[in-house]
């Protein structure tokens, strides 16, 4: 490592060379040391060609011909040494294979010549990628880019990176100043560097370092608290939009829909189906099929539940166990419907690209956008539903059915109508529901059988007929189960919850909220 | 049309018999044997299992078409266990007992297999388990064509701890709760406790079936690894978790640079439907990728290709998969046939003893030979990290087979255990 640390400042001082070729060949044909040899003598050279054939063994476009090393790209070939266009390819063929080290190995050498760059916005980039973690080879090159660079943003994350790739060699003082440096940060990495620093044999480093780790340590757990809080508003919003159909058809209606979470199965295979139309008809708007996927989901559910309302349960208001047998047989149907259609397997629904990846919110702490974005998209539905309950002529006919039936009908509300109104409504929020849920995770013909329990918890926790108490209690069970997973995992939250539901209804029925009126009585 | 379709079958089976025996007389076509195929065609290993189905299927029409099992055409009956355990011993009940099998192939987790065992210890017939596995098992009705532990779990982690593997020195062991991962990690933590890992070094943690939220875990595994020295990730999450798992691996932005995930029941398959552009890097250990370059894989390939496309099998008719134990499942019903063949008989007991020996040159471009007494396969073992398309790239291999040792020796108790199956009856008398 030395010796490499030795040609890259060697190197940098004479200026570019020509490409190495025995560096290439080893690149190519060379055992896990020689590579990484290899990769050191290429970045020496600061060459575009080399930061090409960097490039190209990273992204897996490196192949060999007999003892030709090429770069291919789609049917493109250059010879990677000289630079020549190849054609025709020759037909025996070998990929040269990068393994993690490599990469890792290649990231950090592009990251250390991109510090050199005259653009400020890829200088940043780059401090920020090296700042991660980075082999102590790349010293010198770093050392260099800190001398050059004026800028005030770049500069500390540079002194950061100095200073984590000092912690382990230099002399005493240097190592001190890089502890001190290391305890301002906010990265997880400095975290691990000083608690290495913290068993060290000299006792004033140990006591520095133990310093500068509570500090990293005592900012680094804001982080972790924070992740937790989101997952847990992430989880709640996930439930709530799941429970959010069945509190109008089971909280206002009172039917015992158990097929709701069919509802929300039959949402995502609409999105699948939206989608599979775009890729096929419309593949340059792929990316926007979500806004298509989300009315047609509705929509969908809608129709499929105001035809199961007027075939089946409008027949058996009124008589609870009838309609929990009938509903459950539907869905039983419905599953075998949808496995007739598109198979027992899962199908895969594609992340929009913007969907992919997260925002760095604190150094430890990742928010995958397609969860922030569920959560925004949670919220307008319940915006959107609560607005309709009660700021339309709709909404004021359900409330009025659902509170008193037979004077809502003597007063001239067509009942039967707004009965199939409502629970369409409330089957299309469950397709909703299933549109969201088929960005997050698996779309099968079972969706639906995981997220049932999970609603009618939600719904009866909250109290029934409520749609507050839904959202107080979607976010409870969110969070209560984000919190008891973090301290005891998965398989026991779980039980706990269930343990901790049964009991809490045992003790109030009515739920969380309950409606005060007349017509809990009836 | 209907005329024509009788005439062509009668007129093809009339051939393939002609093939088969020679001149042996007419009443070959009626000879038939029943397989039977208990894979999950739905639940939650739906997304695993359904394809071993249609391997056997396939591997099935391959045989009849040059005619059969010592001339017995070969009948498959299929049933589906829905991922539901108990359901598992039920219907490989009905298939030895009322369609009277002559073998099943079947099972992927050890809780389904551990459920039909004493169904076929009972009836006295053969299974054949295609799929990796803990060990600490060997059952004289059960041929194990997947891998035991050290052809898998225990190279995986020793190439982790190598300089080329990153060196890991942190551990994180991930699983689904039940059987398999929970004893592959006890052999996990005795193996890298006998390298010296501590104790405080190793974070166990286990998510229940179709477990769909992998956030609080994913926030463990980074505040784990940054508590210092290098950690990697060995993950026996089985079933369709594993997409939210890695979905959400790559959403929160954790590089296999910096913390690779080595899996031991993600392959080819499991990968299809999730973007695996973030998750380049990440590890998994088989004993056959797709992307092997052997002349068996691409015959392998292409006989996969077009029996997808001609039976429209959903997503392999567009993007033909394959993987391994599609590819164990393939090795063990030719040892099978191989086996009946050298035993001239369908008993049993022959077939048991025929098997001992038998190779059979497998996809992965190895010649794979049943052990003589274990009932396990001598199999290579190949690491492989994801590429961006899906596909893995094979960073380490073994330089041969290596044997199956179903009894871990990183298990207490285990070193006075038999390498091979206890025979009942002897045991009775």
């Amino acid at each position: 490592m030395r010796s490499l640390a030795l040609v890259l400042l060697l190197s940098i001082a004479g200026g570019a060379l020509a490409i190495d070729k025995a560096a290439v060949d080893k690149l190519a044909f060379g055992d896990g040391d020689e590579r990484i040899a290899a990769i050191g003598a290429l970045v020496a050279e600061a060459d575009p060609r080399a930061v090409e054939v960097l490039k190209a063994l990273g992204e897996g476009e490196m192949q060999t011909a007999g003892k030709r090393v090429l770069i291919v790209r789609g049917e493109l070939g250059i010879d990677a040494f000289t630079g020549e266009k190849v054609a025709p390819l020759p037909a025996e063929r070998e990929d040269v294979v990068a393994n993690n080290r490599l990469r890792g190995a290649i990231g950090d050498a592009l990251a250390a010549l991109r510090l050199l760059s005259p653009e400020r916005a890829m200088r940043l980039a780059a401090a920020k990628e090296l700042a991660t973690g980075v082999d102590a080879s790349m010293l010198p090159l770093v050392n260099k880019a800190l001398e050059q660079e004026t800028d005030a943003g770049i500069r500390p994350l540079l002194e950061l990176v100095v200073a984590s790739m000092q912690m382990k060699g230099g002399d005493k003082a240097q190592r001190l100043a890089a502890i001190r440096m290391l305890g301002e940060s906010t990265s997880p990495n400095s975290k691990t560097l000083l608690a290495e620093a913290a068993r060290d044999t000299d006792e004033e480093i140990r006591g520095e370092a133990q310093k500068s780790l509570r500090a990293v340590e005592g900012r680094l757990a804001w982080g972790e608290r924070f992740g937790l809080l989101f997952a847990g508003v992430s989880l709640g919003s996930i439930l709530l939009l799941a429970a959010l159909g069945l509190a109008i058809t089971y909280g206002l209606m009172g039917v015992i829909n158990m097929a709701h979470g069919e509802l929300i199965m039959i949402g995502a295979y609409a999105t699948y189906v939206v989608q599979n139309l775009f890729r096929a008809y419309l593949p340059g708007a792929f990316d926007w099929y979500l806004l298509a996927a989300v009315p047609a989901a509705f929509v969908v559910s809608a129709c499929v539940g105001m035809i199961l309302e007027r075939m089946v349960i409008r027949w058996l208001y009124g008589r609870p166990l009838e309609t929990l047998l009938a509903t459950w047989g539907i869905s039983l149907m419905l599953i075998q419907l949808v496995r007739t259609l598109f198979g027992a397997q899962n199908v895969q629904v594609e992340n929009p690209a913007f969907m992919s990846g997260g925002i760095q919110a604190l150094s430890n702490v990742v928010l995958p956008w397609s969860r922030v974005m569920i959560i925004a998209f949670t919220g307008l539905v319940l915006t959107g539903t609560w607005l309709l309950l009660t700021r339309t002529r709709l909404g004021l006919f359900v409330r009025g059915v659902t509170q008193n039936r037979d004077m809502a009908s003597c007063v001239g509300v067509p009942t039967a109508r707004v009965d199939t109104w409502a629970f369409g409504l409330g089957s299309g929020i469950a397709g909703l529901a299933g549109c969201a849920l088929a960005q997050l995770g698996n779309v099968g013909p079972d969706l639906g059988q995981g997220y049932i329990v999970d609603s009618f918890m939600v719904v009866v926790f909250g109290g029934v007929g409520q749609l507050a108490g839904t959202v107080y209690a979607a976010l409870t069970l969110g969070f209560a189960n984000k919190f008891l997973e973090a301290w005891s995992g998965a398989v026991l939250a779980k039980i706990a919850l269930l343990v901790f539901i049964i009991i809490f209804i045992q003790r109030r029925p009515q739920g969380l909220f309950a409606l005060k009126g007349r017509s809990v009585e009836a | 049309m209907k005329r024509r379709g009788v005439l062509k079958l009668l007129s093809m089976s009339a051939a393939i018999a002609a093939i088969g025996l020679g001149s042996s007389s007419l009443y070959a076509q009626a000879k038939t044997v029943k397989v039977g195929i208990l894979h999950s065609l739905s639940g939650t290993m739906a997304i695993s299992e359904t394809v071993l189905k249609d391997t056997v299927l396939m591997a099935v029409e391959e045989i009849n078409a040059k005619g059969g099992v010592m001339g017995y055409k070969i009948e498959p009956v299929v049933v589906d266990p829905a991922s539901n355990w108990p359901l598992f011993a039920e219907k490989a009940r009905q298939l030895v007992t009322q369609d009277k099998v002559a073998v099943v192939f079947g099972c992927w987790t050890s809780v389904s297999r551990k459920s039909v065992l004493p169904v076929f210890e009972e009836l006295n017939s053969l299974l054949f388990y295609p799929v990796q596995y803990e060990g600490e098992e060997i059952s004289k009705n059960v041929f194990y064509t997947g891998a035991a532990p050290n052809q898998q779990a225990i190279p995986a982690v020793e190439y982790l701890m190598s300089k080329d593997g990153g060196s890991a020195k942190r551990w994180v062991l991930l699983g689904t709760d039940y059987v398999y991962p929970r004893t592959t990690n006890k052999i996990l933590r005795a193996f890298l406790k006998s390298k010296g890992v501590a104790d405080a070094d190793i974070m166990e943690d286990y998510t229940p079936f179709g477990h769909a939220d992998y956030q609080t875990i994913i926030a463990k595994i980074k505040k784990f690894a940054a508590e210092g020295k290098k950690t990697a990730v060995v993950s026996t999450i089985n079933g369709d978790s594993n997409v939210p798992f890695y979905k959400e691996l790559g959403n929160q932005g954790l590089k296999a640079t910096d913390v690779p995930v080595v899996a031991f029941s993600v392959g080819e398959e499991e990968l299809r439907g999730v973007d695996t552009k973030p998750l380049v890097g990440h590890l998994a250990a088989w004993n056959y990728f797709m992307s092997i370059k052997a002349p068996a894989n691409d015959e392998f390939i292409k006989k996969w290709g077009g029996y997808a496309k001609a039976k429209n099998i959903a997503g392999h008719k567009d993007k033909p998969l394959t993987n391994d134990p599609m590819e164990a499942t393939y090795i063990g019903i030719y040892m099978w046939k191989q086996a009946v063949e050298k035993a001239k008989s369908f008993d049993v007991a022959k077939v048991t003893a025929a098997m001992a020996g038998q190779t059979f040159t497998a996809p992965s471009g190895i010649t794979s030979t049943m052990d003589a007494k274990n009932h396990h396969l001598h199999k290579a073992v190949f690491i492989g990290e994801v590429k961006a398309d899906g596909q893995f790239n094979v960073v380490w291999k073994t330089k041969g087979p290596v044997k199956a040792q179903p009894w871990s020796p990183f298990i207490a108790g285990n070193d006075k255990k038999k390498d091979e199956p206890a025979l009942m009856a002897e045991k009775k008398k």
